[in-house]
């Protein structure tokens, strides 16, 4: 996905870029409103990830400004004020969701799902892999003339999977993706959701595999 | 909200009782004048009654036959009227030697010679009478005769018509008292009215409404009301700065933190020594707490400033519910929890939205942490009574019964919640908040299963 990160604190920008660029998004940065209008005038973005206190202006004044100009992009406001006071204003502004400073990577990731699918309102983001179709956004899985619903860590998996076929991922870096850092999830865990995963594409010619002392991969049979 | 001032004196009851004293002084002055003038008027018409019969006796003197004769004339003595039982005295003497009448009747000291009455009051046979004395001169061979006639009567009419009079006077004081009373009164009342509408129209303001008042008032009052709008505009200077104040050290605070976090996630990928990964997992839920504990201080402080200038309006508790959880659902979403909310449109509420919302949100933050992966969060809203109840149920370990009681304290924590962040803070908001609407907050344990139920009572508006 690309991202737009309008944030004006350098150390949290370059933090944020690192942390997204690791999941394999592509971050443009602004730190003024003037960039930012620059980059949206010129490219197009999948999510727009707004600050509000800006040295040029309101984060407020880019987000109306983006939204009368009938730009359907959607934006999630990063907010370090009180959730109180800025609730407020910024969804009537025509803010998708937005976040309060310093967040959890799988609280934004999930936010920006959860804006990316109300909006694409039934459109299938379907990926094709052997003769298995899912779609991460509706949360199905197709295998032949079965559809499966997904619940969301059997989803967040088989997602991070799809993204990279063929790529062996360890149980601590599936761990870290698929779990916030508050909970103590033990390494089985994972165990658990890919053996729910493999039962639903059990008849198909897509498997997960066990690399052993390395982790899964995704593969054709 | 009561309001207590410093009362001391009151302009409508000085104001009153000034104006009812001099009604009263008038009052008595106008007795006194009344009767002062009547008792002239009556012994006037008295003495005229009586100079009149001591005239016309003494016309009837002559001398006959060498002596002075007298014949005293009927209508002389009935001019006297005999309507009351007043009693009539006369005597009648010649050149100081008595001639006929009461012989008792003290006689009048002559006066000097040009005078031809003279009036006194006296008593006589243990009465008090109005006597007059008149004195004519008869020709005589033997040289002039003081012929002198004195006519007297008791006072007993006088006194009877003087108190016939006084009572009547009495009631036309009292009359006047009153009339004059009830205009003061009513007077004072459209004196001090402007008072009252300008205090009517600034406590029915809404409470974030520090606009200058520009109802008019009277010149008198022009003062105060240009010290109250100063005092507003410097109010509402200092509001201000309290939320920039708020808003700054949120800013200040959480920006370092998110930086911090984020580049504590990082390491964490590329770490891979277990006890590297377990010192950074340490880490970030020292910040998360550290971050959540500076929000839930930011939001009581927000919730404090807001509980005293509460922004009401009509709210539908299920549609604030259903707002509320959808924040909410990609957080659950992250741990499998599945939100619910159940319920028919309540009757509306009167409150402030963004604190209920703020109340609700935290009891929602409450439950998915506290609730075990994969279960259900349920909110129900319903009606109790006046009450419009919202609960929400988790399917954690529920509350320890001792803990009940101070839960709601500030910055404290049930002593089941060690392996969860939290500053404490989430109830004590609730509670604030819900007080703040007249209601009040319910925690409890879930009947047949296990679980903890927090409910908001708000009373219908």
């Amino acid at each position: 996905m690309r991202y737009l990160l309008v944030e004006d604190n350098v150390k949290l920008a370059a933090a944020i870029m690192d942390r997204l660029t690791m999941d394999g998004h592509v971050v443009d940065h602004a730190d003024k409103i003037g960039v930012a209008e620059d980059f949206v005038s010129t490219a197009e973005y999948d999510m727009i990830l707004l600050d509000i206190m800006l040295p040029d202006g309101d984060g407020r004044e880019f987000l109306s400004n983006h939204r009368s100009r009938q730009d359907e992009t959607p934006v999630i406001v990063l907010t370090a004020r009180s959730e109180v006071s800025d609730r407020v204003g910024v969804l009537d502004l025509g803010a998708d969701d937005y976040i309060t400073k310093p967040f959890d990577f799988s609280e934004l990731e999930a936010r920006c799902r959860a804006v990316w699918r109300r909006q694409s309102g039934g459109v299938t983001n379907a990926k094709r892999f052997g003769d298995v179709i899912f779609d991460s956004l509706a949360g199905t899985l197709n295998v032949g003339s079965q559809t499966v619903s997904l619940r969301n860590k059997e989803l967040r998996l088989l997602e991070i999977f799809f993204g990279a076929p063929e790529v062996i991922f360890s149980k601590t870096k599936l761990v870290d993706r698929l779990f916030p850092y508050d909970e103590d999830v033990s390494e089985n865990a994972i165990e658990v959701y890919v053996g729910r995963l493999r039962r639903h594409i059990a008849s198909s010619s897509v498997q997960i595999i066990t690399v052993r002392g390395l982790g899964y991969r995704l593969s054709l049979v | 909200m009561t309001a207590i001032s410093n009362v001391s004196g009151s302009i409508r009851r000085r104001l009153t009782l000034q104006l009812l004293g001099i009604a009263a002084v008038l009052a008595a002055l106008l007795f006194i004048m009344v009767m002062t003038f009547a008792k002239q008027v009556a012994e006037e018409s008295q003495d005229n009654i009586l100079t009149a019969s001591a005239t016309s006796i003494l016309d009837s003197a002559a001398i006959q036959g060498g002596g002075v004769t007298v014949d005293i004339p009927y209508s002389a003595l009935s001019m006297l009227g005999n309507v009351s039982d007043d009693r009539v005295f006369y005597r009648v003497t010649a050149n100081g030697k008595f001639l006929t009448g009461y012989k008792g009747l003290s006689v009048t000291k002559p006066g000097r010679k040009q005078e031809r009455h003279s009036f006194m009051t006296s008593h006589y046979m243990g009465e008090s009478i109005r006597m007059v004395s008149a004195t004519r001169r008869l020709s005589y061979a033997s040289g002039p005769v003081e012929v002198t006639v004195s006519v007297a009567q008791t006072l007993k009419r006088q006194t009877e018509t003087l108190e016939r009079i006084s009572t009547s006077a009495f009631y036309l004081g009292f009359g006047f008292f009153i009339a004059a009373a009830i205009l003061g009164v009513l007077s004072v009342q459209s004196a001090v009215k402007p008072i009252q509408i300008l205090a009517d129209s600034v406590s029915r303001r809404g409470p974030q409404d520090l606009r200058a008042v520009q109802a008019p008032v009277p010149g008198e009052m022009a003062p105060l009301v240009v010290a109250l709008n100063r005092f507003m505009e410097r109010l509402k200077k200092s509001l201000t700065r309290s939320e920039e104040f708020i808003a700054e050290a949120a800013h200040r605070v959480r920006t370092p933190l998110a930086v911090l976090r984020t580049q504590a996630e990082i390491a964490l990928r590329r770490v891979e020594r277990p006890e590297n990964r377990a010192s950074l997992k340490e880490m970030i839920r020292a910040i998360d707490e550290s971050s959540r504990a500076a929000g839930q201080l930011l939001d009581h402080a927000m919730v404090s400033f807001r509980t005293d200038h509460l922004e009401v309006t009509k709210i539908d508790l299920l549609e604030l519910g259903r707002e509320t959880l959808e924040r909410h659902q990609p957080l659950a979403e992250m741990q499998d929890k599945t939100l619910i909310i159940e319920g028919e449109t309540p009757p509306p509420v009167s409150g402030d939205a963004i604190l209920i919302q703020n109340a609700l949100s935290n009891i929602i933050d409450n439950a998915i942490k506290y609730a075990p992966f994969g279960e259900d969060i349920k909110i129900r809203i319903g009606t109790e009574g006046h009450w419009v109840v919202v609960s929400v149920f988790d399917q954690g370990e529920g509350f320890n019964e001792t803990d009940i009681k101070h839960l709601t304290t500030r910055f404290s924590r049930g002593g089941n919640a060690e392996n969860t962040i939290g500053s404490g803070l989430g109830l004590t908001i609730a509670e604030e908040v819900v007080q703040a609407h007249g209601g009040y907050l319910k925690l409890s344990n879930r009947k047949n299963v296990t679980g903890a139920c927090v409910s908001f009572y708000f009373p219908q508006s």
